[in-house]
């Protein structure tokens, strides 16, 4: 909402300075977002021509004597055609900034002759496109005065940012009334237009509505002025209507304007000319269109409100004006609209029409219903003042009177909801220069509420009004009682997983990535998605249509990110949300990442591979299994029950991917190399290799009904370890071995671990060979040769006889 | 002796900036005795605008640019989240009062420019019980403000403001120092927009259940995005979501810089 200071000080007695002003509207709600004071023009002054001779050296230029008002006439060089001795103009000294053309002045010489300034043209000033000389003011125009004063171009603009509850302040009026009440300025009572009416409106006037649609249009009112003439508006209502950035039409129009930004109260004219038959408030019809003011055509649907005549719609209600009947510089007889509209309709049909508009914006918050009339009053005498002509008496339809809504308010609510004292006083003080009509005395009274501020429905909507006014800055903070002593654990342990989650694996050398949570329809698919209720009508971009199934096709999108621009070795995670529905359980909570060339966690632990340790070793499905495994690990999750099946879902390698789960139902995660045809699709090269964890999935830890952990007994025997080879079929499980090895003697055996597996011609077809080293901790003496033996024997017949292997020699 | 050693994975592995934000808000407000609560990012227009008392077709619906799904078989239409408000009525429902949470997590507006995303962060903050007023609120962002920015002091400015789930409402500035090329705390005389806040409005307590005549607090709302930036200087939001490795090394954290508040929250 913009406005300038003197169009405010039309409503306003006020001596209080531009930053008073802008200071106080911010304080009390109405947010100033940008004030043009137009200090710019302030160095332009008034300046009289008393000499002009020809330049000695330039045909077009002029050598002028300047009389500025102080006595010490400048020189000036000038090109214009109109410059002469006696004329009176607009001087920029040198110094000066000249907004028109952008250039600081200087004294400079412009061929040999010294020139101490301009005269400057419309367009030099920004007032307009005018360069055909320079200005030219009246002979009596104040020499040495400021030219911008004399202009009315001083005038300073302030926009407010107006919140969507404050429909009073969509008017200059209203903004006016607000800083009266605040304390600063008194409000300017206007004498209630007087004017002659004579006879009847001529056109009838219908509300075609049934009694469920009524609502539609509370209230019309209708007046026809005869024999007007629609010229431009007057220069001062023009150059208000350019400061807030309208362009002035004609008259008439620029009236209706005028009232909308002045008092909130949009208007409407037909041209009564062009009107067929008398004027019907309806519903459209289904197929109706209207060319509207705004040169185009729209078409009704029965949801919109239209005001029609025999020739069918002339008007969207509220909204916009139709072309057919609008006003020109031929209208003679012109009919004023001033009528009322439901705001939930306006926003609906503006909305659905796509059309944004001054009185759009102020129906659908709500125009005050009690200035329907008075509001016709003043438009016409607006009208007859500036465009002459004979108004009719006005036709008012449906119009029921406002009742006005009435808050039982207890006084100690202000203290209650904000901690500020404010006296009762003072608070009915406020409510009352606010417009409030407070009825009662003591501490309960009954406030109702002026019919300009629909907005304010209950106790708390007053709290808010005696607080704005009073001073918000003056809350003193008040510290929240304390709990207890030491805090509880504030967080669920979904979250706490979703931390462990992350820094276990930034531990791990992986960068955190934050991913757009849509994705394109084909990555979507790709990963199981793409179902249609999972599609937004209204994506920002073709490619962010779909909410993804998976965190890895923005990671994979990513990876090729970073390889384009010359960084292909990432390591990226993410913890996050998946969607498998649109319901709140079907937002998932996963663990994902991608390990792209050699990004490989160097150093932890032994090498699958034989001898390819260290860098420059592509990443592979090993990496993807320890980072998904350290997951569930950091989570809490006991390892013991975790079980890890080959094979995962198909945009993995088929065999180089693996599923984690834990017990029949549960699946933990799945890793894996990427399959090429999914790299492929989604345009990503180099070996990859990725995971994701499902972190909502972990059961919920045990309740423990104690933190001590197990006792510790610490053997005073040496501890060995002894490796074993077993050559078995390829499709036995390595870890298959270890279990069994392991439960060879439960008491002397306290870890089993593969560290080779590798399959060769020497082996034969079919056939691995897995190395395990088994640790032995005696616990009540040193072990034996006889011992070992028995154990060894026993190892290696329980894994011989189990997986149908023989012990390498 | 003197050849460069291989970095430990875990310092060259990095935490985001949101991931360590939220941490470093879970330690302070852990600390004033708030849990942290989430919900779901697909709503119904139920959660994110009616029971926030956003009247249907009221224009403050429409300073929400809204994701929208397509309507189902009743033509209801599901939304992406506007705002982390809808888990105040989660929270309201599902919890008796006293009630002191705040509200990490991902929200979504249909606007794409050099300061907006289509995806954001905010932080949002709901206190309930029987007397918390304006004032609790005051210190509460105060307290945080001082916490978060690690600064001995800050200066807020209150004004008065519109949210239809707030009543009465308010925006907040915060005092700095904006001469420099980074924004500081706790010094200066410029004044920046911060957060938006309020007591939680009567018609938002009824839809949970709760008698505003009885039961009262104050919810608040920031970017969560923005105050890291403000905090650790990152120029553009959309870096945020770009995973461009140089930029996470930069401006990430490393996995062991867990913020506490017996520590310091940032090294």
């Amino acid at each position: 909402m913009k406005f300038t200071l003197s169009w405010l000080k039309d409503h306003l007695e006020i001596d209080a300075s531009l930053d008073e002003i802008c200071e106080r509207l911010t304080t009390i709600g109405l947010e100033v977002e940008d004030v043009d004071d137009k200090a710019a023009y302030k160095p332009f002054t008034i300046a009289k021509v008393i000499d002009a001779k020809q330049h000695p050296d330039a045909d077009r230029l002029k050598v002028l004597t300047v009389d500025a008002g102080d006595g010490k006439p400048l020189q000036i060089v000038c090109g214009a055609p109109n410059a002469r001795a006696g004329l009176v103009g607009a001087l920029a000294r040198p110094g000066t900034y000249v907004p028109g053309i952008g250039v600081t002045l200087s004294v400079g010489k412009i061929r040999g002759v010294e020139s101490h300034g301009m005269m400057c043209s419309e367009k030099e000033l920004d007032m307009s496109d005018d360069h055909d000389g320079i200005i030219d003011l009246p002979e009596d125009a104040p020499v040495g005065a400021s030219f911008a004063e004399y202009a009315g171009l001083d005038d300073p603009v302030i926009e407010i940012n107006l919140t969507p509850n404050r429909p009073d302040c969509t008017s200059i009026y209203g903004i006016a009334r607000d800083l009266a009440a605040s304390g600063l300025g008194t409000l300017k009572t206007r004498p209630a237009p007087s004017f002659a009416a004579k006879g009847d409106t001529p056109v009838s006037l219908t509300l075609d509505f049934s009694d469920d649609d009524r609502h539609l249009c509370p209230g019309f009112a209708l007046r026809l002025v005869r024999g007007v003439k629609n010229g431009p508006s007057p220069q001062w209502m023009q150059k208000r209507l350019i400061a807030i950035g309208l362009r002035p039409i004609n008259a008439l129009v620029d009236i209706t304007n005028y009232m909308t930004f002045d008092q909130g109260r949009p208007m409407h004219v037909f041209d009564a000319a062009k009107v067929k038959g008398g004027l019907v408030v309806r519903r459209a019809k289904a197929g109706e269109t209207i060319l509207a003011l705004d040169e185009r055509e729209y078409a009704l649907s029965v949801e919109n409100v239209v005001i029609a005549d025999d020739n069918g719609v002339e008007s969207i209600g509220g909204i916009m004006g139709g072309e057919h009947s609008g006003c020109d510089e031929n209208t003679s007889d012109v009919l004023i609209e001033s009528a009322l509209w439901d705001p939930m309709n306006i926003a609906r049909t503006g909305r659905d029409l796509g059309i944004i508009s001054d009185a759009r914006y102020r129906f659908e918050r709500g125009v005050d219903p009690e200035y329907m009339v008075p509001g016709l009053e003043r438009t016409t005498e607006l009208v007859l003042d500036i465009c002459g002509g004979a108004a009719s008496e006005k036709t008012v339809t449906g119009y029921q009177a406002h009742q006005p809504k009435v808050i039982d308010y207890p006084f100690s609510e202000v203290k209650r909801l904000t901690g500020l004292e404010v006296s009762v006083d003072e608070s009915r003080d406020i409510l009352t220069r606010l417009g409030f009509a407070v009825e009662g005395s003591g501490e309960m009274v009954s406030v109702s509420v002026p019919s300009w501020r629909p907005d304010v429905d209950g106790k708390a909507d007053l709290v808010e009004e005696v607080m704005r006014i009073h001073g918000v800055d003056s809350i003193e903070p008040v510290a929240l009682p304390k709990l207890g002593a030491v805090n509880e654990k504030i967080l669920t342990t979904l979250q706490i997983r979703s931390r462990s989650a992350r820094r276990e694996l930034a531990a791990r050398g992986m960068m955190e990535a934050v991913t757009w949570s849509f994705i394109p329809e084909e990555a979507a698919k790709l990963f199981g998605g793409g179902a249609p209720q999972l599609k937004l009508s209204n994506p920002i971009a073709a490619d962010m249509s779909d909410m993804r199934p998976s965190l890895l096709p923005g990671l994979l999108a990513a990876a090729r990110r970073n390889t384009a621009i010359g960084h292909g070795d990432v390591a990226l995670f993410e913890v996050a949300a998946t969607y498998e529905n649109d319901r709140p359980e079907g937002q998932r909570r996963v663990a994902g990442g991608v390990r792209r060339g050699t990004a490989t966690l160097s150093g932890a632990g032994r090498m699958w591979s034989n001898g390819e340790t260290g860098a420059g070793r592509a990443v592979g499905v090993f990496d993807a299994k320890a980072d998904a495994l350290a997951v569930i690990e950091a989570c809490g999750v006991p390892m013991g029950n975790v079980q890890v099946v080959a094979g995962g879902p198909d945009w993995y390698h088929p065999g180089r991917s693996g599923t984690i789960r834990m017990g029949p139902k549960i699946v933990l995660g799945h890793f894996g190399e990427f399959h090429p045809k999914t790299l492929e699709t989604l345009d990503v090269s180099g070996k990859l290799a990725g995971f994701e964890v499902f972190v909502d999935a972990m059961p919920a830890p045990k309740k423990k009904a104690t933190r001590t952990k197990p006792a510790l007994t610490l053997s005073a025997f040496q501890a060995v370890t002894r490796d074993f080879a077993f050559v078995v079929d390829s499709d036995v499980e390595a870890a298959a071995i270890e279990r069994v090895a392991a439960g060879a003697d439960r008491k002397l055996i306290t870890g089993v671990t593969v560290f080779d597996v590798f399959s060769g011609a020497s082996l034969g077809e079919g056939k691995k060979s897995v190395a395990i080293e088994v640790s032995i901790q005696p616990s009540d003496r040193t072990l034996t040769d006889e011992d070992f033996e028995a154990l060894t024997k026993k190892i290696v017949g329980n894994v011989e006889k189990t997986t149908g292997g023989v012990i390498r020699a | 002796m003197t050849l460069p050693v291989r970095p430990s994975p875990s310092l060259s592995g990095r935490i985001h900036p949101v991931s360590q934000v939220i941490d470093e808000i879970s330690a302070i407000f852990g600390d004033m005795g708030f849990s942290i609560a989430e919900g779901p990012e697909i709503e119904t227009d139920y959660y994110n605008f009616t029971a926030l008392n956003f009247p249907e077709g009221h224009p403050a619906r429409e300073m929400h640019d809204t994701f929208f799904f397509s309507p189902d078989e009743n033509g209801e239409r599901k939304v992406l989240r506007t705002h982390t408000s809808p888990v105040q009525i989660r929270t309201m429902e599902t919890q008796a009062p006293p009630i002191r949470v705040v509200i990490p997590g991902k929200t979504y507006r249909q606007d794409s420019d050099a300061t907006h995303s289509p995806m954001f962060h905010q932080l949002e903050g709901l206190v309930i019980d029987k007397t918390t007023h304006v004032g609790h609120l005051r210190w509460t962002l105060e307290e945080f403000c001082k916490a978060f920015f690690e600064v001995d002091s800050v200066t807020m400015r209150f004004r008065p403001s519109f949210f239809p789930f707030t009543e009465p409402s308010f925006e907040v500035d915060i005092q700095c120092d904006r001469s420099g090329e980074q924004v500081k705390f706790g010094t200066g005389t410029d004044w920046m927009e911060i957060l938006g806040c309020g007591m939680v409005h009567p018609n938002v307590l009824r839809h949970c259940g709760l008698d505003p005549d009885v039961y009262q607090g104050f919810a608040w709302g920031m970017g969560l995005d923005r105050i890291a930036m403000l905090k650790y200087g990152m120029p553009d939001l959309r870096d945020f979501f770009a995973a461009d490795e140089r930029w996470t090394s930069h401006y990430g954290f490393r996995p062991l810089d867990i913020p506490t508040l017996f520590g310091g929250l940032s090294s």
